[in-house]
């Protein structure tokens, strides 16, 4: 097995399931992805950002008793579903990078009732623009009733327009903050407070209509600061179109593709990437004006992207890679008559390891380096929890741990591994290596 | 643990786990009325995963080879301090199994030594599925589910599907007879022992490393007592018996279950065995105790399997251990059983009697001692019991091992 092979399903990719085979040619099954289309299919029954709204609406009407909620049902299939997606995706590359830009643009369940709609934010905003341009992906975001939830621009009323004389409401910057510093141009370009307050006057009126049949975005005229705006020495006219031009600005300025650069480095690369490794990616980036398969391509092409084991695995993609690791079916448990467990819950998992689904706590996200996740109660969590789906186990370990790791299983953990007492034992301690756990 | 009487009045089949110590039960007959005077017997598997050296549980004293093979692994003669228990002259119970001692001395602990389920190549993983399976390669159902299946009376409707979470159903139970599983995942974890390798692997890895090693000592484990005694099951010291208890009750119960199974880690002994061996022991003595409370008067028509995949090494290796062998002992206990003796043929240790010149030689077919227990305790017919075991023509069902 060559290492850059099972090497590019786990840094690239989401770890190698053993019914695969793997790439004969690593970059070239990377570079593929890239070119699309977007092979993942989801059931026709999740619910869209309208039903999840509507849903919304209604239980705002009929206050459900605790335990009896209208929205939660929908948050939990969205979640399965997308999880299952990645559990036999033909497009791993392409899944990580939906994950990672979600992340980017994090919709958090923890606040502004997004839980019906997270869900339907990812695959609405983020999935169909992963190897798209940017400022596509940005307005995709931007105009979405959860990210406008979420950071609170649906309330946000222009001082001077005529909602806010009449109401007495004003302005809230947080929408317009965190897109400057987390999804844009970030602190490096120097913007002021007066920047992130014209951004967010820029930006008034972009609300939700949750009245109507079919609820979703809509520009409130009404609640729109009237005037034109400076941000960052350029200057927006008044009106939806206004916004749309600032995202455009944003979204192709070069400290953008800097930070974005640098993110992806420290996705792909390290913890600590080269600033030459970043340059690179921001180079690609400026060059095809934000497209991010471009993007993604020259990441592909950073010959120290190839160094195995210098990223930490995450919860997520610990246990992403271990079900692939076993081969678990997706689905939420077996069938009748299966006689593994039932509970297989992934979101579930995911909660009880400290990174609950579309749940980070700030709209920063989740972190990305080792530090963040290795802390030791989190480390026996994984443990513990690597013990418990090792019960499912059906396959030899050797196996298992020949397919998900090959040449870079360690021959003392392959010792271990054939010096265990049992099946369960043995996968425990595949599961725990330090190499199963770095990606 | 939430074992409880509706849980038996319900007639669920189930399967408990607590660390590495979990039970599973069948129950063919619920709401089946036994008849005044009827036998109503029970049946209880227990599996030693990892492997039990049966020469250090039933030690073969009066073998004049043995001493020359691993003096250090022997606990002292009988009669003295912390001597072996005697069973007759020849052989001895290792000191923790003062439990099956009474129970021998009652007439109701039949060990057979020297057994093997004609498995040979020595891979724990391997050994497990055949020894559940019943044959001589993976089947996708255990033995002891197609006993399940073979018993008189059935249950048509399935069990509840509520209590079908957690734990994974032991193979030797899987199969189509109906046997559903519950259990509380929450409650599992890994062994000392096993967090102890777990460390071991990441000790020089400089983020996993220290963090594991913090994280147990924050959770009570000092590396030395990870490094030195982490030997007994997870679960803490009284998990199989509890466990092993909670069955027996579940058993005793008019409309519960008449089949278990339970199972129990620890036997994996590389290195320091005779320390090693101390706490699943006692923990497996303790456990046949604490069913037979469970059970109470049930135990008089009772019979308990205990079991292992294979034996270890005559020799003792280099660390004070032994390693995946052949021949070991199998124990049959419980009020059916014609006990008070050491059942089997003693093949001798004289090294051209080990097989490979490494093991015990087995000299008697485990699958064989499963059959006799099952044609004289349960009824089931040879025909039968040749689909339960399929391959098994040669190894003949053994009578004259229970009192009926």
């Amino acid at each position: 097995m060559l290492t850059s092979a099972v090497h590019a399903s786990i840094r690239f990719g989401l770890g190698p399931r053993p019914s695969e085979a793997l790439p004969s040619e690593p970059r070239d099954w990377l570079a593929a992805q890239l070119r699309g289309p977007d092979p993942a299919r989801f059931p026709d029954s999740l619910p869209s950002t309208a039903d999840g709204l509507l849903m919304l609406r209604e239980q705002r009407h009929l206050k459900p008793p605790p335990g009896q909620s209208l929205v939660e049902p929908l948050f939990r299939a969205d979640a399965q579903a997308q999880l299952d997606v990645l559990l036999t995706a033909e497009a791993p590359f392409r899944e990580r990078l939906v994950w990672f830009w979600a992340n980017h643009f994090t919709v958090s369940t923890r606040q502004g009732g997004t839980r019906p709609i997270a869900g339907a934010f990812v695959r609405e905003a983020i999935r169909p623009h992963v190897t798209g341009r940017f400022t596509d992906m940005l307005l995709a975001v931007m105009r979405h009733p959860a990210m406008l939830l979420y950071l609170d621009n649906e309330s946000s009323v222009g001082p001077d327009s005529p909602a806010g004389q009449t109401a007495h409401r004003g302005l809230n910057e947080n929408l317009g903050r965190e897109c400057l510093e987390l999804h844009t141009v970030s602190p490096a370009a120097g913007y002021t407070q007066a920047d992130v307050t014209a951004f967010a006057t820029i930006l008034t009126g972009w609300s939700i209509d949750r009245a109507a049949a079919e609820p979703g975005f809509l520009f409130r005229p009404r609640a729109h600061e009237p005037g034109d705006k400076v941000l960052m020495g350029r200057t927006f006219p008044e009106g939806e179109d206004g916004g749309i031009l600032a995202l455009d600005f944003l979204g192709t300025h070069p400290a953008t593709y800097r930070h974005l650069a640098q993110k992806l480095a420290v996705h792909f690369v390290s913890d600590a990437p080269s600033p030459q490794d970043v340059a690179t990616i921001a180079r690609a980036l400026q060059r095809s004006q934000g497209d991010l398969g471009i993007a993604a391509a020259a990441v592909i092409e950073l010959p120290s992207a190839w160094h195995p084991g210098t990223k930490f695995r995450s919860p997520f993609d610990h246990v992403v890679a271990t079900l692939r690791a076993l081969d678990l079916p997706p689905g939420p448990g077996p069938a009748p008559g299966d006689p593994r467990p039932g509970g297989r819950f992934i979101p579930g998992m995911l909660a009880g390891l400290g990174q609950p689904v579309w749940g980070a706590p700030l709209p920063n996200g989740w972190p990305d380096r080792a530090v963040d996740w290795a802390g030791p109660e989190a480390m026996l969590q994984r443990v513990d929890w690597s013990y418990r789906i090792s019960a499912h186990a059906e396959a030899e370990p050797a196996r298992i741990a020949e397919a998900s790791l090959g040449p870079l299983l360690r021959p003392q953990t392959a010792a271990g591994l054939a010096a265990a007492g049992d099946r369960r034992d043995a996968l425990t301690l595949l599961f725990t290596s330090p190499e199963f756990q770095r990606r | 643990m939430p074992l409880t009487r509706r849980t038996a009045l319900l007639g669920l089949t189930a399967a408990w786990s607590l660390g590495s110590v979990s039970m599973a039960l069948a129950d063919p007959v619920p709401g089946a009325r036994i008849a005044p005077g009827a036998r109503d017997p029970r049946f209880v598997v227990i599996i030693l995963r990892g492997a039990l050296d049966g020469l250090s549980a039933v030690v073969p004293y009066g073998d004049r080879d043995l001493a020359g093979w691993r003096q250090p692994l022997l606990p002292a003669a009988p009669g003295q301090p912390d001597g072996l228990l005697d069973l007759g002259g020849f052989y001895g119970l290792h000191p923790a199994l003062a439990g099956f001692h009474g129970l021998y001395q009652a007439g109701e602990l039949l060990p057979m030594h020297a057994v093997s389920a004609g498995y040979r190549s020595r891979s724990h993983f391997e050994a497990q599925d055949y020894l559940e399976s019943g044959a001589d390669h993976r089947l996708t159902s255990g033995w002891l589910n197609r006993v399940v299946g073979a018993l008189p009376i059935r249950r048509d409707q399935p069990e509840g599907d509520a209590l079908a979470v957690g734990l994974s159903m032991p193979l030797l139970l899987r199969g189509p007879a109906h046997v559903g599983a519950y259990a509380p995942e929450a409650a599992q974890g890994p062994s000392p022992d096993l967090y102890a390798r777990v460390a071991a692997l990441n000790a020089a890895d400089r983020v996993t490393g220290p963090a594991i090693a913090q994280g147990l000592a924050a959770r009570g484990f000092s590396s030395q007592a990870l490094g030195a005694a982490a030997s007994g099951p997870a679960g803490g010291p009284g998990a199989f018996p509890s466990l092993a208890r909670a069955a027996g009750r579940l058993l005793a119960a008019p409309d519960g279950p008449r089949i278990a199974a339970l199972e129990i880690g620890g036997w994996d002994t590389h290195a320091g065995q005779k320390r090693r061996l101390d706490g699943p022991l006692s923990q497996l003595d303790a456990g046949v105790l604490a069913l037979r409370s469970g059970l109470g008067e049930a135990w008089g028509d009772s019979v308990v399997l205990v079991m292992t995949e294979f034996g270890r090494t005559v020799r003792m290796n280099g660390t004070g251990g032994t390693d995946h062998g052949t021949g070991t002992v199998a124990f049959l206990a419980g009020g059916a059983v014609r006990g008070g003796r050491v059942g089997g043929t003693w093949p001798g240790l004289a090294q051209a009697r080990l097989l490979e010149d490494r093991d015990l030689d087995p000299t008697t077919d485990l699958r064989g001692v499963a059959k006799g227990v099952l044609r004289s305790h349960l009824g089931i017919r040879q025909a039968t019991l040749d689909g339960i075991f399929p391959g098994s023509g040669a190894a003949g069902e053994i009578g004259g091992l229970l009192r009926v």
